[in-house]
């Protein structure tokens, strides 16, 4: 059975943490090491199965944050540490990250899109010399919204931070506004500007008009692309968008390839 | 002939099945399990294609049982298909997804698949809504066997030593299978290069079909070609963790092909599900392996319950797309 590639293997939760009432991120036990931007697909016996990306990786340990929105999500949130879950993958390109090396670095992060960049964040905060700038623009739409809260304050320390929500609240004394709105006054050097953006699909198209507007080349911004899947090899059928499976070339598109997928 | 390889091996071919049509007093001719050659339906074509027999409408891909995952044992009786040239062609595009797409291989086809070998049915006159010459898939040579089935008599081309044996009280008799040259529907395919893709994509052309199409996904279904499918869990315990997990066939035409959860999907309108199939059987498969998905059988044009032409489709794109070529 070892060539059967929908066999999965069990993962035990190591530990869980509510970033919202509804996104939780989940630690497990595993030997997987992933490239920044891959998706696993995880599963539980006779609930089902979702491709979700990871979040954050490191040694004998992987992340998915997680939102409770469907069928197994709302089971896997029963799950206590020590439970298991199943799993199989990485899947899909990831990040590039070898491309960003020596640039100014910018990354463009709406709601759960924070999560699959967010080991990019990481990885560039523990090798702060090998980029130059590094900015990072990310957007909620409520601050009751807000994922990774205590990294977030972390990444400042490295990193330029603008952290902005669609609708503040009484208690909310900082930025407000959509991600473009940052983008538009933002001070960077197009030039030599590598930049990722990650959110929902119109929060990424008006991103990548404003970057293309203030000068960034089309093939200096990347996207991840978000799909149902059923297999994450290129069979199901589900993620194809044109001559392109999302899972096998993607989920991470240079924005010239990107803008040609219509679906 | 066939007696001696029914106990030996499992025989499909297409089949009549009395009453069991959509309406009251009408068969269905579908594809299944034989024993002797006068079960075999050849004079009208399979309502359903025998892509059921390599991949399942549903398959259990393995069961839980506690903190094991059993996967399934297989039948180990080689399989013989009986089916036409359109069809044989069809298997090879499964094939182009199952086995060749993404570099990893999909388990459960290939093992049915190995079992698999083709009994080439002689196509010499085509059936209603045909076009296998246009698609190129009217003949073949990748058979174990060609028949000529006649009223008394069956000719044979063996080519697979393997079953000699049935065909040893026979006496020889030269036989090369023919193909059908011609039919009377036509498709004319724009050249893929040719396909402005953001225009195309816009045309009013899908509009018609967003009025037309309802969704039922029987297009999909009696492809031979679609290879769609979406996973499905089902649970016997859930405290064990006991279940199973299974794929099932899915269609970019039927609701739900693309929703995620949280209620984002894509394509709703029924014409760019009909736009998305079209592009995927006549244009991006092409552009991925070389050669068209579609084979012409035109079963899509038979099933559907709103008398949509899948060759019609394909004539009216060609038109289009020569026009706007005309107008550059």
């Amino acid at each position: 059975m070892k060539n059967n590639p929908y066999l999965p293997f069990p993962s035990k939760i190591i530990a869980v943490k509510q970033q919202t009432a509804i996104d939780w991120t989940f630690r497990f036990e595993s030997g997987v090491t992933p490239v920044p931007g891959q998706f696993m697909e995880i599963s539980i016996p006779g609930i089902g199965e979702a491709p979700i990306s990871i979040s954050d990786f490191g040694s004998g340990w992987i992340e998915m944050t997680i939102r409770k929105v469907g069928r197994l999500t709302n089971a896997v949130f029963e799950l206590k540490p020590g439970a298991i879950l199943y799993m199989r993958g990485p899947y899909g390109n990831g990040f590039d990250l070898e491309r960003c090396c020596g640039k100014n670095l910018l990354i463009v992060a709406g709601g759960t899109g924070l999560a699959p960049v967010k080991s990019v964040i990481s990885h560039f905060c523990r090798h702060r010399g090998s980029i130059q700038g590094f900015e990072l623009i990310i957007g909620f739409k409520t601050p009751s919204d807000i994922l990774f809260h205590d990294e977030i304050e972390e990444w400042r320390k490295t990193a330029g931070v603008i952290l902005t929500v669609d609708h503040g609240d009484d208690a909310w004394h900082g930025c407000t506004g959509v991600v473009t709105r940052y983008i538009d006054d933002f001070e960077f050097h197009p030039g030599i500007t590598e930049a990722i953006i990650v959110g929902p699909p119109l929060m990424m198209k008006f991103s990548a008009l404003s970057l293309l507007q203030r000068g960034v080349p089309e093939e200096r911004i990347v996207v991840s692309f978000e799909r149902k899947m059923s297999c994450g090899i290129g069979k199901c059928g589900h993620c194809k968008i044109d001559n392109t499976y999302i899972c096998l070339e993607g989920p991470v598109f240079e924005y010239s390839k990107a803008r040609q997928l219509l679906d | 002939m066939l007696d001696g390889l029914a106990g030996k091996y499992r025989l499909i071919g297409p089949v009549r099945r009395k009453g069991q049509g959509a309406f009251s007093d009408t068969d269905v001719i579908g594809y299944g399990e034989f024993t002797s050659a006068e079960q075999l339906e050849l004079h009208e074509k399979s309502y359903f294609s025998p892509k059921e027999f390599i991949f399942p409408i549903r398959e259990t891909l393995f069961r839980f049982s506690g903190k094991q995952a059993e996967v399934p044992a297989e039948d180990e009786r080689i399989m013989i298909l009986f089916l036409r040239p359109c069809d044989i062609n069809g298997i090879k595009r499964l094939d182009a997804i199952f086995i060749d797409n993404g570099g990893e291989q999909d388990f459960y086809y290939r093992r049915l698949r190995e079992k698999v070998k083709f009994f080439m049915i002689e196509c010499r006159e085509e059936f209603n809504s045909c076009f296998c010459v246009s698609m190129n898939s009217n003949r073949t040579d990748d058979y174990s066997c060609a028949l000529r089935f006649s009223d008394n008599t069956v000719l044979a081309d063996l080519r697979d030593l393997e079953f000699a044996d049935a065909f040893s009280g026979g006496e020889e008799s030269p036989f090369t299978p023919e193909f059908v040259q011609e039919n009377r529907i036509k498709v004319n395919v724009p050249p893929p290069e040719k396909i402005d893709y953001p225009a195309l994509f816009e045309h009013p052309l899908w509009k018609e079909y967003t009025s037309r199409c309802i969704a039922c996904g029987r297009c999909n279904t009696s492809c031979i070609t679609c290879s769609c499918f979406s996973m499905q869990d089902v649970q016997y315990d859930r405290n064990g963790m006991l279940g199973e997990r299974r794929r099932v066939w899915d269609g970019c035409h039927i609701n739900g092909f693309t929703s995620m959860a949280g209620g984002h999907s894509f394509r709703s309108k029924n014409g760019d599900r009909m736009r998305f199939k079209t592009m995927h059987k006549i244009n991006d498969f092409y552009r991925r392996f070389g050669f068209h998905m579609c084979v012409g059988c035109g079963r899509c044009d038979d099933v559907c319950p709103e008398y949509i032409s899948f060759s019609a489709c394909i004539n009216k794109l060609n038109r289009i797309v020569g026009e706007a070529g005309n107008e550059k």
